[in-house]
Parts: C-alpha cells; structure tokens; sequence
C-alpha cells in the first residue's frame, strides 16, 4: 500500500529526514517510536502533504500513485488520514459543517452519490459511538474550547467518518489519561479492517497494549534505524534509546 | 488636479447653497417656523465651513476631494416608478425577509396614498416631508437635537437642504411586532446629490426592528448623504440592520445620532457587500443608566472602494455597556478605515466598554487603516480595545484540507467562520440566511447587483465588477 524509499526532507535547508525506508502493507498495524527531534512527526506531515516540508530527494508510492504529486486535499480523498498531534482549533467552523464538506467532497472525488442530510447526520451519529465520543459536535466550532482529550477523541472520530486506508496518527496518545487512551485505542482498533493500515507515532510503550503493532520501527537521525515486533518496544520502554545509539556508533 | 475638475468642486457648493436660497424662499410661507430657522441657520454653517477636507480629524484617512470633482446635478428631478412597477416590487421584497416595505426609489416616496401608515397599536411611518407638518408635535422636540455634530458641513448641509426621509414612532410601552424594512434606493439617470433625512423615535418601553437598506443600481455619480436621528427612550429597544449593496460609482454617507434613556438597548448592525465610497458615522450618546448599545458592522470591500466606519459612543451616566465590533475583509485596491471612539464621563462608574476591529488583508496594495480609540475619565470602569489586520490561518488551512476539502472551500469555511460572528448576530432568521448567502456570494464573486435590488426589472443579473479572489487569500 505504502512504500517510501530513501526519503529527504529538510526544512529551511536543514535536513530531517536522510533516507528513510518504510513498507507498509494492507491489514497492519505500525509503530514508530525514537526520542525527540529525530523526524517522526515530519514524516507524518510530509505524508499528509504539509507545505512546510521540502522533499529533495527519494519517494513515496502509494496505492501505486506517486503521493508526492498528489495536493493536499487529493491524498485525503484517495484515503491518507493524519491524526494530529496539536489538532487545530478552528471558531466559527462547526464540526457538523466540517464534516459534512469534507464527506461531500471526497464522495464526490469518488463517483459516489451525495449523502442526504438525514443520511449524514445519522452516519455521524454511528460514528460518535463508535468511538465513544459522547460530546454534542452539532453545534461546536472544530476543537474549540474542547480539552485535550476530547481533542484527541476528535481526530479519531473524524478518522472514523473519513474511512482512510492509510492512517498516520502523530502521538495520538500524548497527553490522555488511562481510560481516554483505552478509548483512543479501542476506536482505532474498531477501525481496523483487511483492507487498511494504520502507523501510530508514540513515545511511550504502553499505546501499544491496546494498539497490538505487528511491526516496531525505532526512528534515529532522520532513519529507521531498527525494526522489530512487539517485544522490540518492550525493549525500548525498559531500556531507553541508548543501547541503539551504541549499536550504531558501534556500526559506524 | 485639472482646473475643469477644481471648478466643478467649486461650483458644487455654489449650486447647493443657490438651491438651498431658492427652496427656503419658495417655501417661506408654508414651512414650519422652528424648521426654517434651522434650516437657514444650518444654511449658513455649511456656507462657513464648506465641504470637509482631509485637515480634519475625522476626514483624516477618508477624502471626498476627488469624489466631490465630479459631475452632479444638484436640480435633477428624477424618474419616478410607476405604482404597479412598484407594487410587484414590494410583494417580493416583503415576502423575503417577512417585514412591511417601505422604499424611496430616487427620493420618491412609494407608499400609501397621501404616504402616512398608522398601525392600530399607534406606530407611525410616514416621508419626512409630510411628518414635519401634520406631526410637528412629535417631531419638532427631537429634529436636529441629536445630529450635533459642530463643524461637521454634511450635517448642516443635510439640515439645509434635506427634502426627503422617514420619520417612524412608536408610543410608550407598544412592542411593535412587525420589522420594517426601510429601502433607499437610486437608479438614476442623472448625477444626483441628495440629502436624506430620517427620524426614528421610540417612547418609554416600546420596542422596534428596523432594515435599512441602501441601495444603487446606477450607472451615473451619485452622492447620498443620509443622517438618521434617533431617540430611544427609557426601557425602549431598537434593533437597526443597515445593508449596503451600493454600485461602485456611488459615495453613501450615512450618520446615525442616537440617543439612549435609561435602560434602553440599541443593537445596530451594518453590513456593507459593495460601494464606491461608503462611510458610516454612528453616534450615540448613553444618557440614563443601564443603557446598552451594540454596534457591530462587517465590511466586504474590494476594486478601489473605500469604507470608512466611525463609531462615537459616549457613556455620559453611570452602570451602561457599550460594545463595538467590525471585522472587513479587503482586497484588490481597496481601502478600509475604522474609527472607533469611546468616551467615558467622570461620572460614568460601572461602565463596561468593548471595542475590536478584525481585517483579513488579501493583498499588499489593499489598505486598512484602524484605530480604536478609548478615552476614560471614571476611575471604576472595565474597558478595552484591540485591533487586528491579518491574513488565514495557515495551519488551520493544512488541517481542513486534509480531511479532504479543497484550498477554495477551505478558504471559505474560514471566511464564512470569520465573519459569522457579525452575522450570527441577527435576530430576523430570514435575513440572518439571507446574509449568510449574500456575504457567502460576496466572496466567491458571485453577487450581482440585483441580489438585494428591491425593484424586480427586465433585466436581471445585470454584469457585476466586483470580485474577491480567492486565489490571493
């Protein structure tokens, strides 16, 4: 579904990612986890299409397309997802109004018939429960004034209405207490099917009891430097990062 | 500047005061005693003072100059509409927005037999030109009591020459149900320089909704000066909607002076979609306590328009509230200016006052120029005021767009979110969607100029130049 091969990115001529492969299959599930500054949250932005990033070399095929050459809003509508990790807030735009252009948009770069406003409202309803988000969406303006856990539960929700094939959730985690993250996790695993593939970005180990990787990626200088399954992020929470840094210098 | 254009602008004053002689002599028998005496003495401070230049202070960002070099006739007598043109006018225009029609098509009053409505709950609408004579009574303690404005010449003009208007009262304790919509309109096949006057009076506790809308459909110049004086009265509540869809060859002028009793509320509402040059003068004076006054505005403005809105709010008692909010969104050449100036008495303790300016900005050659204003003499008081000129949010752009929703509609979303806060505030739900459509259109360049045109005609949609671009955003 994914293959990304010796990606470059920098931004303002600093380089953040310096050849990164990555392979992503239908039906799996991904971890990314690496301290800080090492480049996880670019490569979910570069993903998604952010601006900001400027690719220099290497590329990114997707559902066999070249991603790279795909707008913002195209790559969402052939299925990529971004879970944010600040999601956005935005007054004034409601998040019925958000969704419901967002869902006639992309249905109608399907070929699909619009949805009937009875249709939306109760698909959306379908979906609030779905991810046990229980707040009342109708008539509040995207993120605003909601706490960060709602925030969080937001993204998934929209991840939820949306029915992406590839989701990048950028420290979905961050930020929730136990039982919030059990329901971030929960929705995200009532999402997954045969037919999609979700990378989750985390710092912490314990994402990944509800969300059951079949692949850990360890990220260092803007590479994957190591993969492994599970038992690799066991590794990693009960030793820290430092045991790899020595295996690479080792390497070099 | 030409000598052709600088002797047009001379002789611009020169034909309004010859006028102003010719109509105070011809009606020296017939007018009301207290109105001639204003009117000459009005007549003489314009003379005095002629038209305002940029040396003044309030005149000091917007200048008439090169507006007041072209061509009018200040003597044009102009097409009227016949009645049944008119009637199926105002079957559409009533239907839309649910309100009782009353408009002045070139300065032509077009409705009633002798003009005069009385309601049975006693509310009056009648033209200006016939309240002054058969409700002297009603209109004399208010006319020119509140429209004081020393050493501004287009308030003495007006005085001097105004020949139409609308004069509306509502007796103590009537809450009158229906809305009225008051619409001045010019399609004019003359340069016409007109002075309006209007009168809005409400008694103690009453209550009122008024639409007053300005509109132009001309090709020709055309130089409006309106000023509307209004007293509301203790426990009274007026809300006032003012839409402006004027054509770019147009200057509007509209000064509202109002004054407040105690526990009265004003909410005015301006929305300005389009006009050559559109400036707004709003004054009110909060003069019994627990007085409140909202006056909120939202300009659409692009080509080399320029619309200056100046609001003057002064807390004279203790215990009231005044809020001002404008947001604009500017484009192409255009010019915006926002005045916003609160006063604060030293007596006036308790007072709460708010003042915000918001401007998205299209493009570098646009202008916005803002400054709000606060000047407090009580020392017990909760005030501020802030300004902001800015462009989209770029990250919440990144963030619509990836779920999907293209740069245009993204763009949107935030414009329209931008704006709601003004529009959200309509009560009548009719013109609160309509407006939502209308500033929705605005922004896509989709609005012509028949879209708030009271008058139906043969031929509808007529070619528009105006467009925001969305592609600058």
């Amino acid at each position: 579904m994914l293959e990304i091969k010796n990606l470059h990115v920098s931004v303002e001529g600093k380089e953040i990612l310096s050849g990164l492969y990555l392979t992503v299959n239908a039906g799996e599930v991904h971890a990314i986890m690496g301290p800080n500054g090492t480049g996880k949250s670019t490569l979910a932005a570069v993903i998604a299409g952010n601006e900001a990033y400027d690719v220099t070399e290497g590329e990114i095929i997707y559902k066999g397309k070249n991603l790279l050459e795909l707008s913002i809003e195209d790559r969402a509508r052939e299925g990529v997802f971004l879970g944010f990790q600040y999601p956005v807030e935005i007054p004034g735009v409601s998040m019925t109004n958000f969704m419901r252009t967002a869902i006639d948009e992309i249905r109608e770069y399907r070929g699909q018939e619009p949805l009937s406003a009875g249709a939306f409202l109760k698909y959306m309803k379908e979906k609030k429960e779905l991810v046990e988000m229980h707040a009342k969406l109708n008539n509040r303006s995207v993120n605003q004034g909601f706490s960060g856990g709602e925030k969080k539960k937001n993204e998934i929700f929209q991840m939820a209405m949306l029915e992406p094939t590839l989701s990048f959730l950028d420290e979905t985690d961050s930020g929730l207490d136990i039982d919030a993250l059990r329901i971030v996790a929960k929705g995200v695993t009532a999402l997954k099917s045969p037919d999609n593939a979700t990378v989750v970005i985390t710092h912490y180990q314990r994402l990944l009891d509800y969300i059951v990787p079949d692949f850990v990626h360890v990220m260092y200088d803007g590479k994957i430097v190591k993969t492994g399954d599970r038992s690799l992020a066991l590794e990693l929470e009960e030793n820290g990062y430092d045991w790899i840094k020595k295996e690479l210098e080792a390497k070099k | 500047m030409s000598n052709k254009a600088k002797e047009i602008a001379i002789n611009l004053k020169q034909d309004l005061l010859k006028k102003i002689d010719g109509n105070i002599k011809a009606k020296s028998n017939s007018e009301q005693a207290w109105l001639e005496k204003l009117r000459k003495d009005a007549r003489a401070e314009f003379d005095l003072l002629g038209f305002p230049t940029v040396k003044l202070e309030a005149w000091r960002k917007t200048n008439l100059k090169s507006y007041l070099e072209r061509k009018f006739d200040v003597n044009a007598i102009d097409k009227d509409l016949s009645s049944s043109e008119a009637n199926t006018a105002l079957m559409c225009e009533a239907n839309k927005y649910d309100t009782d029609l009353y408009t002045q098509y070139n300065g032509h009053w077009m409705k009633g037999a002798d003009g005069v409505t009385t309601y049975d709950n006693g509310t009056i609408v009648c033209p200006m030109s016939i309240a002054i004579n058969i409700f002297s009574e009603l209109v004399e303690p208010h006319f020119g009591k509140y429209a004081i404005d020393k050493g501004n010449a287009l308030t003495a003009l007006n005085t001097a020459d105004f020949v139409e208007g609308y004069f509306v009262y509502v007796p103590d304790n009537v809450e009158h149900d229906r809305s009225l919509q008051m619409v001045n309109l010019i399609d004019s096949d003359n340069n016409i320089f007109a002075n309006m006057r209007n009168l809005v009076v409400l008694g103690k506790n009453s209550k009122l909704r008024m639409l007053h809308c300005d509109d132009s459909v001309s090709e020709n110049n055309c130089f409006i000066n309106n000023i509307t004086e209004i007293s509301i009265a203790d426990g009274a509540k007026l809300d006032l909607y003012k839409l402006q869809n004027k054509d770019n060859e147009s200057v509007v002028i509209t000064s509202t002076f109002v004054e407040q009793g105690a526990d009265s509320n004003f909410a005015s509402n301006t929305i300005i979609l389009n006009g050559g040059l559109v400036k707004n003068d709003t004054k009110v004076l909060l003069n019994g306590r627990g007085a409140n006054a909202d006056v909120i505005g939202l300009y659409l403005m692009d080509g080399h328009q320029l619309v200056d809105n100046h609001v003057h709010i002064t807390h004279a008692v203790s215990n009231c509230t005044s809020n001002q909010l404008f947001k604009g969104i500017v484009d192409e050449y255009a010019h915006s200016v926002f005045n916003g100036h609160t006063l604060v008495a030293k007596d006036a303790q308790q007072t709460l006052a708010f003042q915000n300016n918001n401007n998205i900005q299209l493009t570098k050659t646009s202008k916005i120029d803002t400054n709000p204003f606060l000047e407090i003499y009580a020392d017990d008081v909760k005030c501020s005021h802030g300004a902001t000129v800015g462009q989209l949010d770029t990250a919440a752009m990144f963030y619509i767009m990836q779920r999907g929703i293209c740069e245009r509609n993204a763009k949107m979303l935030l414009m329209l979110a931008f704006v709601g806060q003004v529009i959200d505030k309509i009560e009548l739900p009719n013109l609160r969607a309509s407006m939502t459509e209308l500033v929705g259109k605005r922004l896509k360049g989709e609005l012509s100029s028949c879209d708030q045109c009271s008058i139906t005609c043969a031929e509808p949609d007529k070619p528009i130049h105006f467009e925001i671009d969305m592609s600058k955003v």
